[in-house]
């Protein structure tokens, strides 16, 4: 469980995150979707303990981020958006040594390694080093180090930045398997798919303020089914419809070029901030 | 403790990695060094009633121990700007003095290594000094400080360039001049004074004066474990600074 209360976090002279208010159920798979410089990675940071706070508290799994700080961190796994991995070392010693950071006994450092190279399916590449390993076989092995201590909170940013649509796809249904295993997941993500396929609740974040939290269905269903995009005085406009008879009959007036599709959680984001969710 | 020894056993590790590199790399400057003022000029010139050689030795391995504890910053920086690691120490439920203290542990190791090999070069040189536990104190205390300066500053600086400057304003003019290569005494008494702050020369004249089988000074080895224990301080009150 994740519980966040009046966070705030200044940057000399920016302001990244002005007040975030919010709880993520345990077990919960959870999107935090915005812009980039919009405070997803700052509220991470802070979560994980890499940033301090300006003022406001979070808690994971009933522990204090900065008050009880080792308690709060030993609750969390992170996947950070950058590989952070040991090149020179193997994908056993990279894992290894974050077992060790975890304070986890030789036996027990040993059998979950092996279990969770099985899980990511990269057991056979357990001894490369992990500079020769592909970008999506890192982005795996950094998901089976942030499991290392079976950690009750996962926070994943930008887990599938810069990877090709199947091996996103794999890192996907990887998602899915642990958050069955009861983990909560707290991802960021500019790829409105992503969030859409996997999130049961999304929190829109723009310019350090939370302005939409809801399940993705209701979000949408709050804008239509359906979405109209046509071009008007050089500008893309969009127009919004219940259901495919009310954008049909809209269609039969149109001219000029459209296209008709259903409404995805990008036409929330841009209803709700004016701005597209892009890097 | 725990947290400390995965730390210090990561730098092991990659230490091991790139052994014999790292070992190549800790033979070039003393090996020159030795060529340069040791064999060249060490055959004929006496220092203190020695041979140029066996006066050169103590003083290469005060600064190359200086010099490979002070590297440690940069495998800090490397895996804190390049590889991002740090943020992975960061996030692990380890304390900060865990942190520096595997740090500067792998600094002094690094420093002991770099001194094997001057005692090898040496030994095949033909030169054999005194190695008794004064001579080891000395080694360590000075590694321990240069080392705990290390991580400090590695936490402090914004970027790699920054570390590079640090050296080449700090560490290579403190090598020269820190009686690694002559007597002190031998300066005017106003440069003296001011080589008198530096820690390497204090370093130097006791692992000098161990090596000859005389004992240090009792200050100059308090000197070297209070600064160091002043660094060690320092250097944990910093790791929180190279948080955002």
């Amino acid at each position: 469980m994740i519980r966040i209360e009046n966070l705030t976090k200044n940057y000399k002279t920016v302001q990244a995150l002005k007040g975030v208010n919010l709880h993520v159920a345990a077990g919960e798979l959870f999107a935090y979707l915005g812009p980039n410089g919009s405070g997803k990675t700052t509220t991470i940071k802070i979560l994980t303990g890499l940033a301090y706070p300006t003022s406001g508290d979070a808690y994971l799994n009933g522990f204090h981020i900065t008050r009880q700080s080792l308690d709060a961190k030993r609750q969390c796994g992170l996947v950070p958006q950058t590989i952070n991995l040991d090149h020179e070392l193997t994908v056993y010693e990279n894992l290894n040594i974050h077992g060790k950071l975890f304070h986890m006994p030789r036996q027990e450092r040993k059998s979950r390694i092996l279990e969770l190279l099985d899980y990511v399916e990269i057991r056979d590449r357990m001894k490369s080093p992990v500079k020769q390993l592909s970008g999506g076989m890192k982005r795996r092995v950094m998901v089976a180090r942030a499991l290392m201590h079976s950690p009750g909170i996962l926070f994943l940013d930008e887990p599938t930045v810069g990877l090709d649509p199947a091996i996103r796809r794999r890192i996907w249904s990887l998602i899915k398997k642990i958050q069955q295993r009861g983990a909560t997941i707290f991802l960021t993500t500019h790829y409105i798919e992503e969030a859409e396929f996997l999130a049961e609740r999304v929190a829109f974040l723009n310019e350090g303020s939370i302005v939409a939290v809801d399940t993705p269905q209701n979000l949408m269903s709050r804008l239509g089914a359906w979405a109209l995009d046509r071009i008007v005085n050089g500008e893309m406009e969009t127009v919004y419809f219940k259901d495919r008879d009310e954008a049909n009959r809209h269609v039969a007036h149109q001219r000029g070029s459209f296209s008709l599709r259903r409404v995805n959680l990008e036409d929330v984001f841009i209803a709700a901030t004016g701005k597209k969710v892009q890097p | 403790m725990r947290g400390c020894l995965a730390i210090y056993q990561r730098e092991l590790l990659i230490l091991k990695k790139k052994f014999f590199r790292q070992l190549a790399s800790m033979s070039v400057g003393p090996l020159l060094y030795l060529i340069a003022f040791g064999l060249g000029m060490g055959q004929d010139v006496m220092v203190e009633g020695r041979p140029y050689l066996e006066f050169l030795i103590p003083g290469l391995i005060a600064m190359n121990s200086m010099t490979q504890a002070f590297a440690i910053a940069s495998e800090i920086n490397i895996a804190r700007f390049y590889w991002r690691i740090f943020e992975e120490f960061q996030a692990a439920p380890i304390r900060n003095i865990a942190y520096v203290t595997g740090e500067v542990l792998a600094g002094i190791t690094r420093a002991l290594l770099s001194v094997v090999v001057i005692l090898v070069i040496a030994f095949l040189s033909g030169v054999t000094l005194n190695y008794d536990h004064f001579f080891w104190i000395s080694v360590i205390l000075n590694s321990y400080l240069f080392a705990s300066l290390a991580v400090g500053l590695a936490m402090l600086v914004k970027s790699h360039a920054d570390q590079a400057l640090l050296t080449n304003f700090f560490i290579t003019p403190m090598s020269f001049l820190g009686g690694t290569f002559f007597p002190v005494d031998r300066m005017p008494s106003w440069v003296q004074s001011i080589l008198n702050f530096l820690p390497l020369t204090h370093a130097a004249a006791s692992i000098r004066k161990s090596a000859f089988g005389l004992p240090p000074d009792s200050d100059s080895l308090l000197l070297l474990a209070g600064i160091g224990t002043v660094l060690f301080v320092l250097a944990y009150h910093s790791v929180n600074r190279a948080k955002e």
